[in-house]
């Protein structure tokens, strides 16, 4: 039998080509004039849709300041610049979702296995 | 259809975090009995498939744009509970690092996305792939047939909770000046706007995603779908 992680390699560059071909998300929308998700806008473009910003929502929207906005770095915000930084912050991102993923499962891997014995 | 922050007053976030917290304990609960270490690699791979695939924003022309979630497929291949457990895990790394979804809205993108989007688009796929002692056919045409109808009709109904606890702001919080404090549209507003783009795109890009995925896998990894399926 095959070990798991031989198994799973072609798995692993499949996510890999994903990483590098994340900024076609970036690029399609761009060529067809499309903007961001519906109802998911920032406060300014709140107020150009709604005329104004709502007082709850300003306030709500201030409490988080995420370390790396809208996958885009600042002043890497347009161009081959905002892809590269699509890229590496899809890059980042799966290194941080498999870490915690691997470590949530050994954590309740550990506990299931302290119970059976 | 991640909310941001802002958009959900206390009472609908709160309650949505209120929602998840019991459905994680019981996914990990689940997860704990059934998870074996071989198993691991597969959960990550599922969380990490489900974050880069809602990095592909599909766009409607001079219009909105949306993505795959990769919620269903991730149910079909590791099974629900633990596909509420990658699917959250993307949802709240993409939140927290990205500001995609609000911190405040984790609750609820995760009560939507990660456990109704999960767990109806998997009971559909089960419903017309037959139940899991038949499913080791998962070369037949039910197999496929079930994944693409549950996936699409998951991520609608994901999109249908999006639009309704957005579009309850306006009954639920107003300012004195009689405007509303959170979100603005009405659910007149949200409700056809959200669904259109999920029934006539969104919800066919996933079923696409979710099928070209599994006819990849059941040539090159027949064995992890019957063993997982």
């Amino acid at each position: 039998m095959k070990t798991p992680n031989s198994n799973y390699r072609k798995l692993w560059i499949g996510i890999g080509i994903l990483i590098l071909l994340a900024p076609l998300g970036l690029i399609i929308p761009e060529l067809f004039k499309a903007g961001g998700a519906w109802g998911e806008w920032g406060a300014d473009e709140i107020k150009d849709i709604a005329g104004y910003v709502p007082e709850g929502l300003k306030r709500i929207a201030e409490l988080w300041s995420a370390p790396i906005p809208d996958y885009a770095f600042t002043g890497w915000d347009k161009g081959v610049k905002s892809y590269i930084a699509y890229i590496i912050s899809g890059l980042v991102g799966v290194v941080i979702v498999v870490a915690v993923s691997y470590a949530l499962g050994k954590l309740l891997k550990k506990r299931n296995n302290g119970r059976a014995q | 259809m991640h909310i941001p922050d802002g958009y959900l007053g206390p009472i609908t976030y709160g309650s949505l975090w209120a929602a998840i917290m019991p459905i994680w304990f019981y996914a990990s609960h689940q997860l704990k009995k059934t998870l074996k270490v071989t198993q691991i690699p597969l959960l990550a791979l599922s969380a990490a498939f489900s974050f880069v695939i809602m990095m592909f924003n599909i766009p409607i022309p001079a219009g909105t744009t949306g993505h795959a979630t990769g919620a269903t497929l991730i149910a079909i291949l590791i099974g629900p509970w633990a596909a509420v457990i990658a699917v959250s895990i993307a949802l709240v790394i993409q939140a927290f690092i990205f500001g995609d979804g609000g911190i405040t809205a984790i609750g609820a993108n995760c009560f939507n996305i990660a456990f109704a989007e999960v767990l109806v688009g998997y009971a559909i796929f089960r419903l017309i792939a037959g139940p899991r002692s038949e499913a080791a056919d998962t070369q037949g045409k039910r197999f496929l047939i079930g994944a693409a109808v549950g996936s699409y009709v998951g991520i609608n109904l994901a999109a249908l909770l999006t639009a309704v606890e957005l579009g309850i702001q306006t009954l639920l919080h107003v300012g004195q000046d009689g405007r509303p404090l959170y979100s603005p549209f009405p659910l007149k507003l949200t409700i056809p706007v959200i669904m259109f783009e999920h029934i006539v795109l969104f919800g066919v890009v996933e079923a696409v995603v979710t099928v070209m995925v599994l006819i990849y896998l059941r040539k090159s990894h027949p064995d992890l779908l019957r063993r997982q399926s």
